[in-house]
């Protein structure tokens, strides 16, 4: 690992006054020191948040939205029973991801931040633009399934990694952010880039910009009762996934009110397609009218020369999670968070 | 410029001058503190052998820098209990063979301990699976290592109810 300068602010004004080209913030460290060791990251200061004041409440504010701080570790926001009942599918992405040692350090911020898995971005003597602009990139053609079908580009074909960003743009969470410039809020939608010809910008965030804390909207709760998180991977447990969906429904008298459906591991963002909802609203729950929202949600994927399988995965994940999400939230969290082989009968929310 | 920071480890104070924010918390209990009963596997997060309780929670030492844990409380294989009297997770891994070579056992034991103070439903084999996938064995001990993590946690349930009677 190269030697970096430690630095451990109080306050997020002295973190940002802290920050300087090649600094990083440092949450949970779950990613950053990984990438450390392997020589991908290589900082030469490292500003520690651990003591920063302030960014580690979950609060319910006047509205009903609820804010999120940025040093909230991922497994206090699943151990907050009043924050996973109104959001199940963000404490199911959660609970999916990683494991509970992983989750007990990671942050909410952090995981907003996390690179992807991309072997070939984390192989410091692979070419990858995204690590090293103009390298080329060896994961065209290269080997394995957790790349992209959409909006890559001939620059980067990487996919964000993360399960809790799924359910985040599903629900239209906001960013908020603090920087040299002063404070400013970013939609999840926005807040990660598709490569285009600059994959080395993967978020929205300036040089210098820090998230404080992340919001769920007031209203984002009217899914609780029909709302899941699946995820297809290579193992039930502790793996990323290679295909997942957020699903949420609110329903009235049988029908469809509002949807959301958002994708994970298909694109360098959560994918969330405005049409593929929309064709849902005022339907009954059904399983063709479920297949015809994901074909919308996954028109003008990629197959590349060998990735028609991972299209297709996608688009019946996203059914299946339509199709648990409309027989109803589960009273208890499955066993296996967001896992294929955990479909019991049991209770509903709203049974 | 060496960093000065005290730590609770195993239940004593301990002054610990670092000289380069590099050590993570696994290297410094190995290799400056002498306290080899951590283990170190793939030092990247994924297999769990490294696995101590900070503040009472499971955490990856090999991802944990030491430098961030000034007035921390950590954890180690070596504080879980003593031979004469072995922590209920201990004596259960014993009971059920939960092992075979051994070098994952103490990151199993204390991913046992945090998991089981998380509120671990131990009736539910596949919770107790899921919660200690963050733990490999290579020896393939899984049953014993599930035998073992649910009859300590109904164990420390019993004496929890004993204690508050």
């Amino acid at each position: 690992m190269k030697s970096f300068d430690f630095v451990q602010p109080r306050t997020v004004a002295e973190a940002l006054a802290a920050w300087g080209p090649g600094a990083v913030w440092l949450g949970g460290g779950t990613s950053l020191i990984d990438l450390m060791k392997l020589g991908v990251a290589q900082p030469d200061v490292v500003i520690d948040l651990g003591r920063v004041a302030g960014m580690r409440s979950v609060d319910v504010q006047g509205d009903g939205a609820v804010r999120i701080g940025a040093l909230v570790s991922n497994a206090d926001l699943t151990r907050d029973a009043a924050f996973a009942a109104r959001f199940p599918m963000v404490a199911e992405a959660l609970l999916s991801g990683a494991s509970g040692q992983l989750r007990n350090a990671a942050t909410v911020a952090g995981n907003l931040m996390q690179h992807t898995r991309c072997a070939y971005f984390q192989d410091a003597g692979a070419a990858c633009n995204r690590r090293d602009p103009g390298a080329g990139c060896d994961a065209q053609g290269g080997v394995g399934g957790g790349v992209a079908v959409l909006g890559a580009s001939p620059a980067c074909i990487a996919v964000n990694p993360s399960d809790f960003c799924v359910p985040l743009a599903a629900l239209d969470a906001v960013v908020e952010v603090q920087g040299p410039e002063g404070g400013r809020e970013i939609a999840m939608a926005d807040f990660h880039l598709l490569p285009g010809d600059t994959p080395d910008r993967v978020t929205a965030l300036a040089p210098g910009e820090l998230i404080v804390a992340l919001r769920l909207p007031a209203g984002a709760d009217g899914f609780a009762g029909h709302s899941r998180y699946l995820k297809v991977r290579d193992r039930t447990s502790f793996a990323f996934a290679t295909a997942s969906a957020a699903a949420g429904l609110r329903m009235e008298h049988g029908r469809i009110a509002e949807a959301r459906l958002a994708l994970g591991a298909v694109a360098a963002k959560p994918w969330r397609v405005a049409e593929a909802e929309a064709v849902l609203i005022g339907q009954t729950p059904d399983a063709d009218l479920f297949d015809r929202a994901a074909t919308i949600a996954m028109a003008g994927a990629e197959p590349g020369d060998d990735l028609a399988w991972k299209i297709d995965l996608a688009r019946k994940t996203a059914v299946r999670a339509l199709c648990l999400a409309a027989a109803g939230t589960p009273a208890r969290m499955p066993a296996l968070p967001a896992s294929v082989f955990a479909e019991p009968a049991g209770e509903k929310v709203h049974a | 410029m060496p960093l000065s920071m005290t730590l609770t480890l195993n239940g004593a104070a301990r002054d610990v001058v670092l000289d380069d924010p590099r050590v993570t918390l696994l290297d410094l209990l190995r290799e400056r503190l002498d306290l080899t009963g951590t283990k170190k596997g793939c030092d990247r997060g994924q297999c769990g052998a490294c696995t101590v309780l900070v503040n009472g929670r499971r955490v990856n030492s090999c991802l944990t820098l030491a430098a961030t844990l000034d007035g921390a409380e950590v954890t180690t294989i070596e504080g879980l209990g003593t031979a004469a009297a072995l922590h209920p997770v201990q004596a259960a891994f014993i009971e059920h063979d939960g092992f075979q070579c051994g070098y994952c056992t103490p990151g199993q034991i204390m991913s046992a301990a945090g998991l089981i103070s998380e509120g671990l439903d131990a009736e539910d084999p596949e919770r107790i699976r899921e919660g200690m996938s963050g733990n490999i064995c290579r020896c393939g001990a899984y049953h014993g290592i599930t035998l073992a993590v649910q009859e300590a946690a109904r164990r420390m349930a019993a004496d929890g109810q004993e204690d508050a009677a």
